[in-house]
């Protein structure tokens, strides 16, 4: 598709073409008394050389770079291929908008299809949809699809969830009249199953839980999903880190019947915070109540392959008030740099990239714990990232860190009571020995 | 060609009773105005319905449509083979694609409800 500009003579022609006079006439719809008489507050035009400029200052108002990071739960830095970026900017790509008549987009229906297939391979499951805004979008959407199914009133959400993905489910949930109850933790840093039992009921409709959980630790997707399938309830699990899935067992083959989560890890910057991609896949027999869009594969009247957007009557522009969810789109363009990201890695390549970020993780955790008066706060298994305890308050010790160049790892108390001691580290692969060595220096200074 | 034994609705349904009971579908002009039938949401045996309250819902591959119960009742079947081959509602309308059983509440409401004849002037006025 090419950059096609608007000269005043197009705009003249065009109004003239619809019998309308002037621009300001396509909107006498709008009450006069409620129109801006006046212009926007915007700052005054600049020439090309200074907005550069006024960019290139407010980036280095960034100083993040600077900084030796051991920083995750649920923003994760990775190694991007250049391959993602070159690709992922050609003009195919990054002009369209996937159009009301979709199947004339062939190619941004087919990027759709394999990110799709990507997603169920990864996940276990049939059926995957085009992506959803974010992880934390895609659990509270989880909660509620769990709630279409099975419509009883009482959802289940882990309180080792990424704390933001509550707080999003909370806003999701808040006028529905559902009671929405938190499952606590144990010693290992795993969902506690007694306290799962005593909340685990037949008006129930779904768990929701995290693996590798807000601690880094890897749950027992297994026999979750056996308690709450014995009450006839559903279980719905969130992957925040999705490379994890390279070594890890996909949740759908252990019973799982909804997966969600974040695929920032594949390919998509930081950013300051977005933009994230959300991911979700069910079984087969829960398609009609997934949220989003999905693309399909089909043939067209000569037999050739096609694709075309699929199930679309779950959709607000046809179901209105009735449909499964108010997301009327998708990530499309980070759902390109992911299923790039991923098709460039390949098997293998996700398989090593998952061992070298669980090796790395073991041998950090292994050496700062190491040090007196350093500890691991739960015993579980971990991936990436493991949560340690201090001999004293974390901000305190952060500061500290913070002072010789070091982000060590994010704050649990301002989430979790009794956490106020302990931190999440998180190392990936672009976190090499000399760098963890570097923190584990610089630790054992701070803490002498 | 609708057929004489059937009540018809302005929503394009049709009700066949026997008895204390009825089966409910859509009509032959309602399908042709859904096109291919590929999904039907049917309700759980057991449903209480007031009148004009929806029953089941058909989907077409563009577009969804609300199917309302003629006459307050209970649900007390629904056509299970649908699930399967919902393609039936357009072969056979006002047959092998019925879509519930209802049992009904109070056969005075019949009442409300066209004949044949006239569902079919009814059906001419809205082509004109």
């Amino acid at each position: 598709m090419s950059y096609i500009p608007i000269s005043d003579q197009d705009k003249k022609e065009m109004l003239a073409r619809i019998g309308v006079n002037s621009f300001e006439d396509l909107f006498s719809s709008i009450p006069e008394n409620v129109r801006l008489k006046k212009d926007l507050k915007l700052p005054s035009p600049m020439p090309e050389m200074e907005v550069l400029d006024y960019f290139a200052k407010t980036g280095k108002q960034n100083t993040f770079s600077n900084y030796l990071h051991f920083l995750g739960g649920g923003a994760y830095e990775h190694f991007i291929p250049a391959v993602v970026d070159y690709l992922s900017s050609r003009s195919e790509f990054v002009t369209p908008y996937t159009p009301y008549q979709p199947e004339i987009s062939q190619g941004t229906l087919q990027v759709i299809f394999e990110f799709q297939t990507l997603i169920c391979q990864l996940t276990g499951l049939d059926i995957a949809n085009a992506s959803l805004y974010d992880g934390a979008t895609g659990a509270a959407e989880a909660v509620l699809m769990g709630y279409r199914i099975k419509n009883r009133k009482r959802l289940l959400v882990a309180s080792n969830l990424n704390p933001q993905y509550r707080e999003v489910i909370y806003t999701y949930t808040k006028n529905l009249g559902l009671e929405v109850v938190e499952i606590p933790y144990d010693k290992s840093g795993r969902i506690d199953k007694g306290g799962l039992a005593s909340s685990l009921n037949g008006e129930t409709s779904v768990l929701l839980c995290q693996s590798p959980n807000y601690f880094g630790v890897i749950e027992d997707v297994q026999s979750l999903a056996e308690l709450v399938h014995n009450q006839g309830a559903l279980l719905a699990v969130v992957i925040s880190e999705p490379v994890s899935l390279g070594i890890l067992e996909a949740p759908g083959k252990l019973g799982a019947d909804i997966v969600t989560g974040e695929a920032q890890s594949f390919g998509l910057p930081l950013s300051f915070g977005g933009p994230f991609l959300g991911f979700m896949a069910c079984k087969k027999e829960f398609v009609r109540q997934m949220p989003g869009r999905i693309a399909g594969q089909t043939i067209d009247v000569d037999g050739r392959r096609g694709f075309v957007l699929t199930l679309s009557t779950r959709e607000q522009h046809i179901r209105r008030e009735k449909a499964t969810s108010n997301i009327c789109t998708n990530q499309a363009h980070c759902a390109l740099r992911a299923t790039i990201y991923l098709e460039t890695l390949g098997r293998e390549g996700l398989k090593k990239l998952a061992w070298l970020n669980l090796q790395k993780a073991a041998y950090a955790a292994e050496q700062l714990s190491s040090i007196p008066g350093v500890s691991r706060k739960f015993s579980g298994p971990v991936f990436n990232e493991f949560v340690l305890e201090f001999p004293e308050r974390w901000e305190k010790i952060n500061q500290k860190l913070q002072e010789k160049g070091i982000l060590g790892g994010l704050a649990l108390g301002p989430h979790y009571a009794g956490l106020e001691n302990s931190a999440l580290i998180t190392v990936t692969e672009v976190s090499d020995k000399e760098k963890i060595d570097t923190y584990v220096r610089a630790l054992k200074e701070v803490l002498s | 060609m609708y057929p004489e034994n059937l009540y018809y609705t302005k929503d394009h349904e049709w009700l066949k009773v026997a008895g204390e009971e009825a089966i409910i579908g859509i009509t032959d002009f309602a399908q042709k105005q859904l096109g291919d039938i590929i999904y039907v949401d049917l309700p759980q045996a057991g449903k209480v319905l007031e009148a004009h309250q929806a029953v089941a819902s058909v989907e077409s591959v563009k577009s969804v449509s609300d199917v309302f119960s003629p006459v307050a009742g209970e649900v007390i079947a629904v056509n299970e083979a649908l699930s399967q081959t919902p393609d039936v509602i357009n072969k056979d309308p006002h047959g092998e694609g019925w879509i519930v059983k209802i049992r009904i509440k109070n056969k005075e409401e019949l009442k409300n409800l066209m004949k044949a004849i006239d569902y079919e002037k009814y059906l001419e006025g809205l082509e004109h």
